[in-house]
């Protein structure tokens, strides 16, 4: 079966470094952080007492209101991940110029976003609202307001997708599993257009206090929150929790061409894998990632020499940061010495289900401008290596393939690969 | 315009977000003030609350419009 040419056409983004594409690029390259003190729930008695949060405010000033893409009214009924999913697919279908307005296109165009924890927090509200005052209290908008494939049910509603409807849970792949399976819908004629992405909003009392449970959070930080989502650095402790959403609009080739639209890369890699050994941990061989990887590679018909950029997925964790620079350095081989590789969640933090989405952006747009993000706070490497990891300053690079990683609980692995459409 | 009329019409603006002067005797949450099922069962939990009542079931299916809403709460609360 021949496949179909896969390209991205659209981008949208809501996260701790603003809303809408430019703000948040320009931001990122200047090495801004995200990361602040928690200030509207009580933190004092968590481990972990910071967050990469998204800036609110006006859309003229890349900060993110949430009114431009919901009702007040319908926004009650719903966890924040939804509205920013909305808010992102919104910006991204309007970046790429689609509209489908005959019944044809309705159904030829899908959305999958996924979410790695959904409604978390209105889960939360409602469980103590019902311990309290009892089920007839419990709201009919609590279910349909936290499942997480709301977020793509909400957006076909808004904007009349009627193609395949679809979401993926898969912890921190979340977002790059949404975009590589749209992609292979795509591929498959199923559709010619999909909305895909991840979306999440982890930042709660539960939340927290359960991922620090999990001792994956940095809590040595609490007093310097810019300092504290290092990857690759000696003196990093955990990851910080981010939050807000990425969504790409994905097109099939000849598609996109016929309508002069701007492509910003094509899909030609994606690899799955899974590590087959603990919930939480990798494994020390890093052989579930270098596995996802060597398929996305092998999917995209290049030698590894090949990528010019890596998005890690680099979460700033001890255990973590070191396996994937081994398992990267390991498929490069001899090439390691000319990639760059950076960590951009050092500035966004960890956005769980909608990292791997918000990096695949990231990715597109290093290779459009030729520089790649830095990996901010990494002041003094825990390893050596012959990897440019960008510390604390963008490099300037021709990219004509990035290479875009995401790692999740459970041991579920993903990694895209795009290359610039000549 | 008794208070409960005055209480009920503030919950069905805020959950609906609809102007006041829609707010008719006659007007139907579904038909005409644009509510879905949801939305409905949401507005009977709001007047519980408003009111200290409790609407079964069977009692809020009969309330399709604002005077129906009105005239059950006033002999709720007499």
């Amino acid at each position: 079966m021949n496949l179909r040419r896969v390209v991205v056409t659209g981008l949208g983004i809501v996260s701790p470094l603003g809303a809408g594409v430019e703000p948040v690029w320009q931001r990122l390259l200047k090495g801004e952080s995200g990361a602040k003190r928690i200030d509207e729930f009580e933190v004092d008695d968590l481990a972990c007492q910071i967050a990469c949060r998204i800036p609110l405010g006006d859309a003229a000033d890349g900060k993110y209101n949430p009114d431009d893409w919901m009702e007040p009214k319908e926004q009650r009924k719903v966890d924040p991940f939804i509205v920013y999913a909305m808010a992102a697919a919104g910006q991204a279908l309007s970046h790429s110029g689609y509209k489908p307005e005959t019944l044809a296109q309705q159904e030829r165009t899908g959305v999958l976003i996924g979410s790695g924890i959904g409604g978390i927090g209105g889960i939360y509200d409602a469980s103590i609202t019902l311990a309290e005052r009892g089920p007839r209290r419990i709201s009919p908008f609590f279910i349909p307001g936290r499942l997480i494939n709301l977020a793509s049910g909400y957006v076909s509603i808004e904007h009349g997708l009627k193609g395949p409807n679809h979401s993926v849970v898969t912890a921190c792949s979340t977002g790059a599993h949404a975009i590589g399976d749209a992609a292979r819908l795509i591929a498959l004629d199923d559709a010619d257009v999909m909305v895909a992405g991840g979306t999440e909003s982890p930042v709660n009392r539960l939340s927290i206090a359960g991922f620090a449970a999990c001792r994956a959070l940095s809590t040595a930080f609490n007093d310097n929150p810019t300092a504290a989502s290092r990857p690759y650095d000696k003196d990093r402790d955990g990851f910080v929790m981010g939050e807000g959403s990425g969504v790409v609009i994905l097109e099939e080739l000849e598609h996109a061409k016929a309508r002069g639209a701007t492509i910003y890369g094509e899909v030609i890699g994606y690899g799955l894998s899974g590590d087959a050994h603990h919930i939480t941990a990798p494994a020390a061989d890093g052989d579930g990632g270098f596995r996802a990887m060597k398929a996305a590679v092998k999917r995209a018909g290049i030698d590894p020499s090949e990528i010019d950029y890596i998005n890690a997925h680099g979460t700033s964790t001890p255990l973590g940061d070191e396996i994937e620079l081994g398992a990267v350095t390991r498929m490069l081989g001899d090439a390691a010495s000319k990639v760059v590789m950076s960590s951009t969640k050092s500035s966004v933090g960890h956005l769980l289900g909608a990292a791997g989405a918000v990096e695949a952006i990231f990715s597109l747009l290093a290779m459009r401008d030729g520089i790649a993000p830095p990996t901010i706070n990494l002041d003094n490497p825990s390893v050596e290596t012959p990897i440019n990891l960008a510390p604390n300053s963008a490099v300037k690079k021709t990219i004509d393939v990035a290479l875009s990683n995401s790692f999740g609980f459970g041991g579920t692995n993903a990694s895209l690969i795009f290359r610039k459409v000549a | 315009m008794s208070e409960v009329e005055d209480r009920v019409r503030k919950i069905v603006v805020e959950h609906l977000n609809v102007e006041a002067d829609k707010v008719t005797e006659k007007a139907s949450f579904i038909d005409d003030l644009g509510a879905d099922s949801l939305d409905q069962v949401e507005l009977v939990m709001a007047f519980e609350e408003e009111f200290s009542v409790e609407i079964p079931d069977d009692a809020a299916e009969t309330i399709q419009t604002f005077g129906d809403a009105v005239s059950f709460l006033k002999k709720a609360t007499a």
